[in-house]
């Protein structure tokens, strides 16, 4: 199967009591399956059926009513079309993992 | 269909790896090194001694990533795996097979000639690019195998193909001091030997091969072999024999190719290794970064598979092999078809 390749942007109302859990927990589910490269934004290269898992976690603990999420579906070739300045820079899950 | 899942390298003495959620986490003395998701994975690979969880172990056998550690000196420790999977079947007709002298000669055979094939494939492409006075040495080297791959044909036991395959090996390491170019001349090679490797050239063939032993045994265990049962390599306790027999048409085109090719550009000299007291050689932490790098590139690089006429990638190439062996143990397919190199 062809991998998915999304960019999970989120913005969580943090002022709420709830807030901040949420937005530990939707930050878990993107950690789960992806890769942060800034702290609202994840970059996740997925099987389609771990997309299906994925997307349906964040929205179950998405406040719709105060919080917001965007998701965009990007080409497989998206690495070699992206710059990177500045610090933390992201792990490449597809490239060599050598620590 | 397989995917090309990563390996994780852990190359940092003393690392704690744990379980965070569905990820790895790497910390050495309290430091966070690295976060990896464990759907990104088909193994985790320890080259120093680290420190494993028993929730992220319990994690990986249950995910099916193989875990395995290997000593300071890259010689292979443990693995670490569930139950075998697949079908139990499948392991009968294996071990029928394994008893089966025709039929054991027959896939040996086959493993051989895709071993002589691409050596010879590896060393015809070594002479295109050769210096002038070098090219009747490796044309010599050439036509040898040629003749060993016929007399194999011929090869009436298992004893003669293996006879076969030790003298190819001789010939073909033979000519190893000729693929050197340039700076790398200072390179020295003086047959293959091992346990431990006494020069540069084979402390890197010998990691080389043993990281490619690892990713075929779990290869073969994920289409449900047994990865210690073997055809031309004998049963001998710990040794993953039919690992290193679905290894030998790999050695070539995958390791010794790296190989030649990290030194010829220069990215590894002789200054990157160091010599032990009792005379093994050894690569410095930087240099073995260096091949775990182009290691894993290697893996990725796009390759045509003849047989079954598909592109693949060379990570992909043991998966393959290991389905089609299996279909040959179910009587599915007359031959084992190795993968060949055009």
């Amino acid at each position: 199967m062809k991998k998915v390749t999304v960019l999970v942007c989120y913005d969580v109302q943090v002022t709420d009591a709830d807030g901040p859990r949420r937005l530990r927990r939707i930050a878990r589910a993107c950690k789960d399956h992806g890769v942060r490269v800034q702290y609202s934004v994840f970059e996740c290269v997925l099987e389609p059926k771990d997309w299906v898992v994925l997307r349906a976690r964040l929205l179950t603990e998405l406040d719709d009513s105060c919080d917001s999420l965007r998701f965009y579906f990007l080409s497989e070739d998206v690495a070699k079309k992206t710059e990177h300045h500045g610090a933390r820079v992201p792990l490449d899950v597809e490239g060599p993992l050598i620590v | 269909m397989t995917t090309a899942l990563n390996t994780l390298f852990i190359t940092l003495e003393g690392a704690r790896l744990n379980k965070e959620g569905e990820r790895v986490v790497v910390t050495l003395h309290d430091e966070k090194k690295a976060e990896v998701p464990l759907r990104h994975l088909r193994s985790v690979v320890c080259l120093a001694r680290a420190w494993m969880t028993p929730e992220l172990l319990e994690s990986c056998v249950e995910a099916g990533i193989h875990v395995s550690f290997f000593g300071m000196t890259g010689r292979f420790l443990v693995r670490v795996e569930g139950l075998p999977g697949g079908n139990v079947l499948l392991r009968r007709a294996q071990f029928r097979v394994a008893d089966d002298g025709a039929r054991t000669l027959e896939i040996a055979r086959a493993v051989v000639v895709g071993k002589l094939g691409n050596a010879r494939q590896f060393l015809m492409h070594a002479r295109r690019d050769a210096v002038e006075e070098r090219k009747p040495v490796l044309e010599e080297a050439v036509r040898r195998l040629s003749g060993h791959l016929r007399a194999l044909e011929r090869a009436e036991d298992l004893e003669q193909v293996r006879g076969l395959e030790g003298i190819a090996a001789r010939d073909y390491f033979e000519v190893f001091p000729s693929l050197l170019k340039g700076e790398a001349r200072r390179f020295t090679f003086d047959g293959r030997n091992r346990r431990p490797p006494r020069d540069p050239l084979n402390a890197l063939l010998s990691f080389g091969y043993a990281l490619l032993a690892q990713e075929c045994a779990g290869a073969l265990a994920g289409v449900g072999l047994d990865p210690a049962v073997g055809f031309l390599h004998e049963d001998r306790p710990g040794r993953l024999s039919l690992a290193l027999d679905l290894m030998e048409e790999l050695r070539a085109p995958v390791v010794d190719r790296l190989v030649f090719s990290l030194v010829n550009r220069g990215q590894l000299k002789p200054e990157d290794f160091k010599t032990e007291a009792a005379g093994g050689v050894l690569l410095r932490d930087e240099a073995r970064k260096a091949f775990l790098v182009a290691y894993q590139g290697a893996k990725q690089v796009e390759v045509q598979h003849v047989f079954l006429g598909q592109q693949t990638s060379w990570g992909l190439v043991p998966h393959l092999q290991a389905l089609l062996l299996a279909r040959v143990l179910r009587g599915e397919l007359d031959g084992y078809p190795p993968f060949a190199v055009r």
